[in-house]
């Protein structure tokens, strides 16, 4: 059997033009037929032992297949590609082969499906979205289902990723994955490596690299330190790890694909983040986000135990949300009451200079001792992120070794003084992206808090975005860090700092736990919030470092 | 001359370095006009300021003179801002951790008072902007990082001199500036959006300006209640303060719907607040999202004026000290922007690209077009540039080891000392005379290639006059043009610009290039076998009369396409062309003999020209039998009968039709051509064949005769079938041709005919890639683009980007080829089809004839803008000169 024949191609699939999906899929399908009769005709004569092995790899490559048709008939953003793909399905079903089922219940753990968009009933906007998105890499992921909640947010950030992948840059494009990789490796975001292997595999990238690190060329080793310090410690960072990059002979790096380079590890970490944060379930096509089984009488079988089950959660969450929500009520209340207060006694109440000094160091501090006790339901990690481990580095907290690491002063470097001039400079255009992206997380607000309507939350936000760079020791001087303990409770502070420092501890209760009767959309727009400040927190180090290394 | 040949090719070259403005020209050089200005270079930049070369300068005020020299001091921190103190004597400097005034002596600075004091310095004392009064000697005001605005008195008797704190602004303040004759007003500009107007006798701020506020004219206009009086001219009433109070809550009240009670929207961050010099109640304040707002210091309720000047946050601004309504802005964008607010609209009069972020602008005093900026990130220098030279920097500072945070000219009246602060942690006064002058280092000379091979030279005016005895170096033919540089009386260098320009042309008859536009647009490069690539364009070549290049295809063809499949019968037949091919050529010898107007020098060259592709042919001969085994090795891909009929065709027709029909033309192809053939002799035989040419021009003196007499019988040998294979086999190493075909396409290239070596090149793909190191093949490459370009030949040079291998030619085509397009019902830009907006739901690029809608190909009126499908138009306008749309445009299709 020929296998260059039997090669499905995809990408027919991402064009805009109907008659083009249509005749790529029709192909797809002889190809499946061709498949198929081939593995009907093994079984019914017999064979010898050495056929097994090509019986068993050729299922193997069918089931692939089909996982793919099922994902294309669940999330292709074209009607008439996700029609199709069920009526091939379909028709493979009634040939008596086995065809998979997605597993878990949508894009989301955390985020009952129903809450979530479904593919098809977008309306142009989004619809406009997704077709960019599918053209672009040929799946419509997870993760830009679950922030499809904020369009205008998911629209800067696919352009700037895109751009970070696909466009014109200094890095070659299964350099640009394989980064990917390591940096969602360092948070054992086994989503997001999935993703990255096949990308990587698929824009030609050597499937030796993917054993490891030290089978990667000495240059992307030599990167490996500024990944790990930059996930976990990114204030350890000075001009010596980048000298260290930049001046290592054959294997240096240049200082546009630096920044190329660290754009795209930060960019992934705080992706990473997002994936914990919202609980992304695996892709359809993906390992995990399927099964070959038939669905059990009893309806939920041991693997879907282990994913989180979904009726029992429900009932819990339910029951735990009928007893508290007067309290959850008051909750909000209390909130806006706070924020109310704050307004209006700001410019009476003025603390002294010492005490604005040392509330960032207390709310630093505290920040230390917010953390999660439970670490139930903790991901195993996946094959090819384990062999990117090194689980002796993790996230440190900033006060505890802050001691001899001064503050690091936002008057004194800043994003959109600093950060972006650099950037824009070395790696042109993504300056003016990531800028965009920055603001628009910053400032997107629907003016709502809850059930609230007509509520200014800058406040609020603000108060999130400091936190977050108060845990990386990042000090505005014209914030009151006073705001930060009256704003956000303990629980909303644990879910922050695990998010933000070590997302893949975060858990169903923890993001439940939270902003009770805050919607679903609001949490994800607090981890937009969250991502974005983590991303800016560590560019903004890994900047000054290569500023400092530069004069 | 040499030059001749290079510059019939099209071929461009420049001197000089590029960046010095020598733009690079796309058509024919007309005038002189378009050069002349960029060598105004050479123009001394400082015309216009008195007395550069003095230190010592008598100033306006009072007649004190101020001296000193080059020199700096160590602070203790890095410096955010410096600020002069009136007396030009005295100068703050302020930082996150340094507050200090130094005296400015002769020889040094010297440290006269710390004003951060206290045991535990508070937040207040980390200052981002400082500024003294320039009334008043003893008031400074400070910005701090924490958002408090704090003034001093340095008349005060105690250690600390701090006087008032005004703590309103809930983010940093990022400027403040005193009112310029008004003694007790200080504006501040914040990051939370706010500018706000302190009067020192109060305890609170008098009046609040929101980012937010509309223009005035557009907003609704609102109750005024201070109709005509002029608040700030009258003191007392001044200091009441409390009709202006009034509009502090205005703004805030009447919010959009959508925002909060309490709180004003979020609204972008004030970055520079300047109080004008000549209008007494105007104020420019600047953005974070690009735009400069223009204030009435009297009506906090609306701007008059809001205008984008830059992309991304506008850093700084500053009044022209003496031109009213002049203001220069500077921003991310790295540009410097001189505006003239008089008119009714923000006109932009200058624009300045620097290379990094703009952080601070100052004007020079008494010199009207000058001004300094610094920059915020990367670049450490200070630049001092002329507005109307916006290349070059009239003078630079490099004593930062950092990025320079604060300037100011020491004496508002004396051009020639500047100050500057940096995140070095040092203060430096920087003299005029010491600055180094980039202009002075630029090279002042400009050479530019026409298209058609003119030559375009400029120079200064001295230097060409001083030649102008020597004989220009070019040929009878060539025409010198002298132009003189047209003096604009508008220009303020007028009479001081002293370039020339002298134009050279070629032969009149524009036509001279229509080969090379003919030539590539006619050749086959790829997607056909290889023996017809060759034949197709040995036939394109031979139709233009460029007889050698002909040849050469026809060669490569014999060399890379030998049958080597074919039976025995077949090659003896290709071989027997080989022979009449001999034949032919002893043929063209004689004829070219016999031609009259031919100088006995020329026909000498002519010979040896052709005795030299004689070899050349020989050795094509011998590859025939050599590559027949790799042939049959790699096994070749075109079917081998295919490849025979070809031969047959084209052979015949090349090889028995030609005596008749081109050669009777060859002798005056010779004379009206660009004559490349004739320049054979001076490039260097290539190194292959050389052994072969010696034995075959040592006979030189004796004419092409015995050339040919020597050829003749070696000729008829190696065209024999009974050549055995074995022999060339164990002789010839495989590549033996490579080497050949290498040096020929160096040959080609160095004579100017880029476009021959990379047609090769393309074709042959890797039979000689590897030959060809990769450096002179991107060179080849470029310049063939470049060429092809400039002839606007853009589908061509598409094609050989693509087919290049080179990857930093096929870089080429993957950089800037967007093309954006907007919707023309609602101009925003059509992000994901290019036919359907996403925003208005519309289709907006309808056919006026078939009204469809346009998918592919559209073609437009630039005048009306109606257009549609490409053939549809073409149709249309075949028989009516109106647009199609009905809108009574006479469009025209060209």
């Amino acid at each position: 059997m020929a296998e260059g024949e039997n090669e499905v191609r995809w990408d027919g699939l991402c064009s805009r033009d109907s008659t083009t999906r249509e005749t790529a899929l029709e192909n797809i399908r002889q190809t499946i037929l061709r498949k198929t009769e081939y593995l009907r005709s093994l079984k019914e004569t017999p064979h010898r032992p050495s056929d097994r092995i090509s019986n068993s790899e050729s299922s193997d490559g069918l089931n692939k297949l089909l996982a793919h048709l099922l994902m294309l008939s669940k999330r292709c953003p074209f009607k008439d590609v996700r029609e199709k793909s069920e009526f091939i399905l379909k028709s493979i079903q009634e040939l008596g082969i086995r065809i998979p089922r997605p597993l878990g219940q949508g894009p989301s753990r955390f985020i009952p499906e129903k809450e979530i968009l479904q593919v098809g009933s977008e309306d142009a906007q989004m619809h406009a979205l997704f077709a960019d998105s599918f053209a672009a890499l040929g799946r419509l992921d997870n993760i830009t289902l679950v922030m499809v909640f904020h369009p205008q947010y998911l629209e800067s950030f696919l352009k700037t990723q895109h751009y970070l992948l696909q466009m014109d840059g200094p890095l070659p494009l299964h350099y640009r994955h394989y980064i990917g990789i390591m940096a969602a490796a360092r948070h054992q975001c086994s989503y997001l490596v999935n993703l990255h292997v096949n990308d990587f595999l698929h824009v030609g990238g050597d499937p030796k690299w993917l054993n490891g690190l030290e089978n990667a060329p000495q240059k992307l080793q030599n990167l490996g330190e500024l990944n790990k310090v930059l996930a976990h410690r990114p204030w350890l960072i000075t001009k010596e790890h980048i000298e260290g990059l930049l001046k290592a002979e054959e294997h240096s790096w240049s200082l546009a694909e630096l920044v190329h380079a660290v754009v795209l590890l930060t960019h992934y970490h705080s992706l990473a983040s997002f994936t914990f944060g919202c609980g992304i379930s695996p892709e359809i096509h993906c390992d995990g986000g399927h099964t070959f089984r038939p669905p059990s009488v009893s309806n939920y079988c041991i693997c879907d135990i282990t994913n989180g089950n979904h009726s029992v959660d429900e009932m819990q969450v339910n029951s735990a949300e009928n007893v508290s929500v007067s309290d959850s009520f008051f909750e909000v209340e209390a909130l806006m009451e706070k924020m109310r207060q704050l307004q209006e006694c700001r410019d009476e109440e003025e603390a002294s200079q010492e005490e604005m000094a040392s509330r960032f160091e207390i709310e630093k501090r505290e920040s230390m001792f917010v953390f999660s006790s439970d670490d139930e339901e903790f991901t195993p990690a996946r094959d090819v992120s384990r062999h990117f481990e090194d689980t002796s580095y993790g996230y440190k907290d900033f006060s505890r070794h802050g001691m001899h690491v001064p503050t690091f002063r936002v008057q004194d470097y800043c994003w959109e003084d600093h950060g972006y001039s650099l950037v824009n400079r070395l790696y042109p255009d993504v300056g003016q992206l990531i800028d965009e992206k920055f603001h628009i997380a910053y400032n997107l607000t629907y003016n709502t808090m809850a059930m609230h309507k007509d509520v200014d939350t800058s406040m609020l936000r603000r108060a999130i975005w400091n936190y977050i760079h108060c845990m990386f020791g990042i000090r505005y001087d014209d914030y009151d860090y006073g705001e930060i303990n009256q704003l956000l409770d303990r629980s909303f502070k644990v879910y922050i700092k695990t998010v933000v420092c070590t997302p893949e501890k975060v858990t169903k209760r923890m993001y439940d736990s939270f902003w009770r009767q805050f919607k679903h959309s609001e949490k994800v727009h607090v981890n937009l919030l969250l991502i974005e400040a983590r991303m800016q927190a560590e560019l903004l180090y890994a900047l000054r470092a290569i500023t400092r290394y530069m004069t | 001359g040499k030059e001749r040949t290079t510059s019939g090719e099209g071929r461009e070259r420049k001197a000089g370095p590029a960046a010095l403005g020598l733009v690079r020209r796309t058509d024919r050089v007309v005038s002189g006009s378009h050069l002349a200005p960029l060598l105004g270079l050479t123009d001394p930049g400082f015309s216009d300021c008195p007395d550069l070369k003095m230190s010592r300068v008598t100033t306006a005020l009072g007649g004190s003179v101020l001296t000193g020299r080059t020199m700096h001091c160590h602070l203790d921190a890095p410096a955010n801002a410096i600020s002069v103190c009136r007396d030009a004597a005295q100068v703050v400097v302020a930082g996150r951790s340094i507050f200090k005034i130094y005296a400015i002596e002769e020889e040094q600075f010297v440290e006269k008072l710390n004003l951060r004091v206290g045991r535990k310095p508070s937040l207040n004392l980390s200052c981002a902007d400082v500024v003294w009064h320039q009334m008043d000697e003893n008031l400074l005001a400070t910005a701090a990082t924490n958002g408090v605005v704090v003034t001093w008195n340095l008349g005060r008797p105690s250690r600390n001199k701090q006087d008032q704190l005004f703590t309103e602004h809930k983010r940093t303040v990022n400027k403040v500036c005193f009112h310029p004759t008004e003694a007790h007003v200080l504006l501040s500009g914040s990051q939370d959006g706010f500018m706000k107007c302190f009067d020192l006798r109060r305890k609170d701020s008098v009046s609040t300006f929101s980012g937010e506020a509309t223009e005035a004219g557009q907003g609704t206009p609102r109750e005024w209640v201070m109709t005509g009086c002029c608040v700030l001219r009258l003191h007392p009433s001044f200091a009441h303060g409390f009709l202006w109070r009034l509009y502090v809550a205005a703004p805030w009240g009447t919010l959009p719907s959508g925002c909060s009670k309490g709180a004003p929207r979020q609204s972008e961050s004030v970055r520079d607040v300047q109080f004008s010099i000549r209008d007494y109640f105007t104020f420019a304040s600047t953005f974070e999202n690009g735009n400069v707002q223009l204030w009435d210091i009297r009506r906090p309720d609306r701007c008059e004026r809001m205008f984008t000047a830059h992309n991304g946050p506008v850093f700084c601004c500053d009044w022209h000290p003496e031109d009213r309504g002049w203001l220069a802005t500077g921003g991310r964008d790295k540009m410097v922007k001189v505006w003239d607010m008089t008119t009714h609209r923000a006109k932009e009069m200058h624009c300045v690209q620097t290379i990094a972020s703009v952080a601070r602008v100052k004007w020079r005093p008494e010199c009207r077009h000058h001004l300094a900026t610094c920059s915020m990130m990367v670049d450490h220098n200070i630049y001092v540039w002329d507005v109307r030279r916006p290349f070059v920097p009239a003078a630079m500072f490099e004593e930062h080891r950092d990025v320079t945070t604060g300037i100011a000219w020491r004496h508002p009246h004396d051009p020639s000392f500047l100050l500057s602060g940096s995140k070095d942690s040092s203060l430096c006064q920087h003299l005029f005379r010491d600055a180094s002058q980039p202009v002075e280092r630029a090279n002042p000379e400009g050479l530019c290639y026409g298209l058609f091979g003119d030559l375009a030279f400029a120079a200064k005016e001295s230097l060409v006059a001083a030649e102008s005895g020597r004989k220009p170096y070019t040929g009878d033919r060539r025409h010198p043009i002298f132009f003189k540089r047209k003096l604009d009386p508008a220009e303020p260098f007028a009479g001081l610009a002293s370039s020339a320009l002298s134009v050279f042309e070629t032969e009149p008859g524009g036509g001279a290039m229509r080969w090379f536009v003919d030539t590539a647009e006619r050749y086959a490069l790829a997607g056909r076998p290889l023996a017809e690539l060759c034949d197709h364009n040995a036939k394109v070549a031979r139709e233009l009369g460029r007889n050698q290049v002909a040849q050469t295809w026809t060669m490569l063809r014999t060399i890379y396409c030998s049958p080597g499949l074919l039976p025995t019968a077949n090659l003896s037949h290709s071989m027997g062309k080989g022979g009449s091919c001999g034949l032919q050529l002893m043929n063209s010898f004689n004829l070219k003999d016999m031609a009259p107007g031919l100088g006995s020098e020329t026909r000498l060259d002519r010979s040896k020209g052709d005795a030299r592709s004689d070899t050349v042919l020989l050795d094509s001969s011998a590859t025939l039998i050599t590559n027949e085994d790799n042939e049959e090795t790699e096994g070749s891909d075109v079917p081998a009968d295919y490849l025979l009929g070809d031969v047959e065709g084209e052979d015949d027709e090349l090889y028995l039709l030609d005596p008749e029909h081109t050669h009777p033309e060859e002798p005056e192809c010779v004379l009206l051509q660009e004559a490349f053939p004739l320049r054979h002799e001076i490039v260097d035989t290539p190194p292959g064949p050389e052994h072969l040419q010696d034995k075959a021009d040592s006979p030189h003196v004796s004419g092409s005769e015995a050339d040919v007499a020597s050829l003749a019988p070696v000729d008829s040998s190696f065209s024999l079938l009974s050549v055995s294979h074995a022999l060339y086999d164990s002789r010839l190493p495989p590549d033996f041709f490579s080497v050949l075909v290498r040096d020929m396409l160096h040959f080609y290239a160095e004579q100017g005919d880029v476009q021959m070596a990379v047609s090769v090149l393309i074709v042959l793909g890797e039979r000689v890639r590897k030959d060809i190191d990769e450096q002179t093949q991107e060179h080849w490459y470029t310049s063939y683009i470049d060429l092809l370009q400039r002839f606007r030949l853009w589908n061509v040079s598409n094609e050989v980007v693509k087919l290049s291998t080179s990857r930093a030619v096929s870089c080429l085509n993957q950089a800037s080829t967007t093309l954006h397009v907007n919707c023309s019902h609602c101009k925003r830009p059509m992000s994901s089809r290019g036919w359907v907006c996403d925003r208005c739901h519309r289709c907006a690029s309808m056919c006026a004839v078939c009204h469809h809608v346009v998918k592919g190909l559209f073609v437009w009126c630039q005048g009306c803008s109606h257009g549609g499908h490409l053939q549809h138009i073409m149709k249309w306008l075949e028989g009516s000169s109106h647009c199609p749309a009905g809108c009574g445009h006479l469009c025209e299709y060209s």
